[in-house]
């Protein structure tokens, strides 16, 4: 994930300008929101891993 | 949004203990008389021994420890089951379970998913399987199932089986009697139903269901054949009396499996600023419930990497004999790879379990 672009935090979704980066990373979350819109993901966790994907912006990448 | 950076949190250690500490000569010798009731007459313990070795100081907690180790290798055994978890319908919960990032009724990161197709359960069994385990549970974010929630459990439980070559589990909340009986005729191995808490402080923490609800569906599992998982929840607010009490309806209930969860605040829920519990107080209760209940697969769940960090190898030799191996539901686990080369460095193999009797 290109996360130095990231326009809002994936774990809050707080816009980024708003936002410390990297301020509430969580080590055992996946993530919860688009970094380019800000929108809820849709998140599947499964054993060995967890895919994530945006409505609007596809698939995020592990 | 606001945010707390919960898992990066260090646990805060209270003032002082809820309770009176037993000095360290009376702390000496609850142990000893819970290790001669527990080794020597192989009987269970009764509620005021429980509560006597609830109160030790914090310097017995070791031995607490190694008392309950020697308990669950005396009545379980070495061996360790591994079991793998999957939330097969995630959020858009009705219910109102305060520590629940599913609820819908509390603003939470996650996102409604519906019922996950067949072949991503499958996908999901397999890398179970791969992971060395023998359960796999799927798991709905639903009060209870309706009839076409029953038909799509009914129709996987063979599959994962056949391709996964695994023992299925389900948890889809509180069941009828007939949902039961089709459960267990439908190949369910084990049903997993928590309490979560004692029955004194669930109103608490949930205000849509009773709890009567919850034990009623755990009796129906047994009652139907099918082995009782049924899990807790530490760290709500709860009380030591509390706890204890817990212990005791989990008596009750007689389950196979009691998976120990701690509170993991989950940003949105009401529990989201609560917080963890300390390290030590964890070991102490893991050593409660295993001496408790001395014949129970205790299984690691949700919150032990947050809550005990670097005393993960702890719980294995204070009580806990049983898993969840990779991701849990909604939140990530540690990687298998260091939970494998745990057990190896313990020496403890891996296999299915049952309750001993």
């Amino acid at each position: 994930m290109a996360e130095p672009e990231a326009t809002y935090c994936i774990w809050c979704g707080t816009a980024r300008a708003e936002h410390p980066q990297m301020a509430c990373r969580r080590q055992l979350d996946p993530p919860r929101f688009c970094p380019t819109c800000g929108r809820r993901l849709r998140v599947k966790v499964h054993p060995a891993g967890w895919d994530a994907s945006c409505r609007d912006h596809g698939p995020l990448v592990a | 949004m606001s945010d707390v950076p919960v898992a990066l949190s260090p646990n805060p250690r209270t003032a002082a203990p809820e309770r009176l500490r037993l000095t360290p000569e009376a702390a000496r010798q609850v142990i000893r008389n819970a290790q001669v009731a527990l080794l020597d007459e192989r009987r269970q313990l009764t509620a005021a021994e429980l509560e006597a070795l609830a109160d030790v100081p914090d310097a017995s907690v070791p031995s607490l420890a190694a008392l309950a180790h020697e308990v669950r290798l005396e009545w379980c055994g070495d061996t360790v089951e591994v079991e793998g978890i999957l939330s097969a319908k995630t959020g858009g919960c009705p219910e109102d379970c305060h520590f629940c990032s599913q609820s819908a009724q509390f603003e939470s990161p996650v996102q409604a998913t519906p019922f996950l197709d067949t072949d991503d359960v499958i996908a999901a069994a397999k890398e179970t399987a791969a992971l060395g385990a023998s359960e796999f549970c799927i798991v709905l974010a639903i009060r209870g199932p309706d009839e076409r929630t029953m038909q799509r459990i009914l129709e996987l439980v063979p599959i994962v089986q056949e391709e996964a070559g695994l023992n299925v589990a389900v948890s889809a909340g509180i069941v009828t009697d007939d949902q039961a009986r089709r459960l267990a005729e439908g190949g369910v191995h084990r049903y997993n139903h928590n309490l979560e808490t004692a029955e004194s402080f669930f109103p608490n923490v949930v205000t849509t269901h009773s709890w009567a609800e919850r034990f009623d569906t755990c009796q129906l599992v047994r009652e139907h054949g099918m082995e009782l998982c049924c899990g807790v929840l530490l760290g709500m607010g709860e009380s030591v009396d509390q706890r204890l009490e817990l212990i005791g309806q989990l008596r009750a209930v007689e389950p196979a499996e009691v998976p120990i969860n701690f509170l993991n605040p989950r940003p949105g829920t009401p529990f989201s600023g609560r917080p963890l519990v300390e390290p030590l107080e964890a070991i102490r209760w893991i050593a409660l419930f295993r001496l408790a209940l001395p014949s129970v697969i205790l299984r690691y769940a949700g919150g032990r990497e947050v809550t005990l960090r670097e005393l993960q190898a702890l719980g294995l030799t204070s009580g806990i004999n049983a898993l969840i191996v990779g991701n849990y539901l909604t939140t990530l686990g540690r990687s298998p790879g260091e939970d494998l080369q745990m057990l190896d460095d313990l020496a403890m193999p891996i296999g299915a379990l049952s309750k001993a009797f």
